[in-house]
């Protein structure tokens, strides 16, 4: 692989242990891809936070990279969700040791210079790259959203890597970085109006069904892409930027999907090329979707411990729905909102936070129910309207889940 | 003998050679405390890598495993050098994460076989039998 005169500085531990150490990284992963050379990042979003993924190895690594005063992210750079609320752990019943193990983890980021906002939906909160910009992001569902909605160029990074990247400002040339690797693979019609957990569900059969393919949309409902004329009710825009993130999440958590087309909505469509795809097409009906949402429910309860929203992180929009549901009542399960402390200041002064709360509920920051220790809790069955967490929660969590809309999930007393 | 191959990671050990035709995955398939391989299907199973040149078609499973890696190297019971057919990013991650040498792609390999002695030097791109 090509060095220029600088990288080969950075690679022979000039500027270094940590600097030389995320160089080699960088080499050895475009060695392997086959890069001919590194490029310059805008942006990178780092994975690997929680201390129930990477344990006491991961916070040991961390410290020793932070110990090197030389190196600083060079890019703005964002963390994903870690596995606690890193302010209010104790008032959430987190273990102790976890949580004091866990704000080291992010304290030692937070001294490589990376934004301390642990959150998978970082282009929600000014990490925001433009179209056509190189970045190197890992969290995966963040991978399909800057790929898909906004266009910036990433592969699906590991959290290594990405971490390598943000403090050399760089990243090797290959996959998604290339505009020919950007093509669809793959033709999915839905054939009728899909709304709410139905997008998490299409990812999920799509993810399942292609992999790492690209898939290019067509939602054939006429209603489905341009508002209402006598409307100006937010919820006729469909897809909303939540569908979005949600479809994206759902494409890359069953399959390892990095980048989705859809037609008339996404800005790469048109060059997508999807006229050489006669016969590559998959068609999806309202009773696929369906079937998956009875597949992505394991409980055979209708009623769970725990109800937990944003997967990913919630935006704002999403937060003001749920304190409208929830206004002046009183929750029977427990509930928690997952965001991050930027959405969440937000939704404190918007009075949300206020109303979720008296209703019973939580806004629960930085972390979420995959990556938090929701097993220690003693919680039996969870309840999701997200596929990705459907689909990882069992496995990663043992917990029974239930995949519904939100006004399903949310039982009153 | 010298054998040609890539630099993954930089380093130069000498060791007994242990070697497997089955891809490990670190992440559960092997103990961070011990360096024993626990994966009850694969054919290293009970042996152990400490202190031995690893010798494998390259790395699967969960990319928590550079992470494993790394633990392995603190507990000082991580493997002295590295050689994969294929290196693929979770080893080679590790790799670099811990200062193991690491090589991938040996222009020939039908003489590293279990137990013989060789040298890594990474830093070359070369393997050598003792």
């Amino acid at each position: 692989m090509y060095l220029n005169k600088d990288e080969e500085r950075m690679y022979e531990g000039e500027y270094g242990n940590t600097v030389r150490k995320s160089m080699e990284i960088l080499v050895a992963l475009g060695e392997i891809y086959g890069a001919e050379n590194l490029i310059d990042i805008t942006s990178a979003q780092i994975s690997g936070v929680s201390y129930k993924t990477i344990g006491d190895a991961g916070l040991e690594y961390l410290e020793d990279l932070a110990s090197d005063k030389n190196a600083l992210a060079k890019v703005p750079s964002t963390l994903n969700p870690a596995g606690t609320d890193l302010d209010n752990w104790e008032k959430l019943g987190f273990p102790s040791e976890f949580a004091l193990k866990q704000n080291k983890i992010v304290d030692a980021y937070g001294s490589l210079g990376i934004s301390q906002t642990c959150t998978c939906t970082p282009y929600l909160v000014g990490n925001v790259p433009r179209f056509r910009d190189h970045v190197a992001w890992s969290e995966s569902s963040a991978v399909a959203y800057v790929n898909s909605v906004i266009g910036a160029k990433t592969n699906r990074e590991g959290g290594p890597g990405a971490l390598a990247a943000a403090i050399c400002g760089k990243t090797a040339m290959y996959g998604y970085h290339i505009e020919e690797n950007r093509k669809a693979t793959i033709v999915i019609e839905v054939e009728d109006k899909i709304s709410g957990i139905d997008y998490g569900a299409l990812g999920y059969i799509v993810g399942k069904e292609i992999g790492d393919g690209i898939p290019y949309f067509i939602l054939k409902d006429k209603t489905q892409n341009k508002k209402k004329d006598s409307s100006t009710d937010i919820s006729s825009i469909s897809p909303t930027n939540n569908d979005l993130k949600s479809l994206g999440a759902a494409l890359a958590s069953s399959g390892a999907v990095a980048l989705y087309h859809i037609e008339n909505i996404t800005p790469e469509y048109k060059i997508a090329g999807k006229k050489h795809l006669q016969n590559d097409k998959m068609f999806i009906s309202s009773h696929d979707i369906q079937n998956a949402c009875e597949k992505l429910t394991t409980s055979d309860s209708n009623e769970a411990d725990l109800v937990c929203l944003g997967c990913p992180h919630a935006s704002l929009e999403e937060i003001e729905e749920i304190a409208n549901l929830v206004k002046g009542r009183h929750i029977k399960n427990d509930l928690w909102v997952c965001t991050s402390i930027n959405i969440k200041a937000a939704a404190d002064r918007m009075g949300f936070t206020k109303i979720i709360e008296n209703a019973g509920a939580a806004l629960v920051c930085d972390t979420c129910m995959v990556v938090s220790p929701i097993e220690e809790l003693g919680y039996e069955s969870i309840g999701v309207n997200s596929a990705k967490a459907a689909n990882y929660v069992p496995s990663m969590c043992g917990l029974k889940v239930i995949y519904d809309n939100a006004e399903n999930l949310i039982k009153f007393k | 003998m010298c054998i040609e191959c890539r630099t993954i990671s930089k380093g130069i050990a000498i060791g007994e050679l242990i070697t497997s035709k089955e891809s490990i995955s670190f992440l559960g398939g092997v103990n961070p405390k011990t360096g024993e391989i626990i994966d009850p299907n694969h054919e290293l199973k009970g042996k152990f890598i400490n202190d031995k040149i690893l010798f494998i078609p390259g790395g699967k499973g969960s990319t928590v495993g550079s992470y494993v890696i790394f633990q392995m190297k603190k507990n000082n019971v991580a493997p002295k050098a590295i050689i994969c057919l294929n290196a693929e990013p979770i080893i080679a991650t590790g790799a670099i994460m811990s200062d193991i040498p690491m090589v991938d792609s040996p222009s020939s390999y039908d003489k590293l076989i279990n137990g013989i002695e060789v040298k890594v030097d990474a830093d070359n791109g070369q393997i050598a039998i003792l």
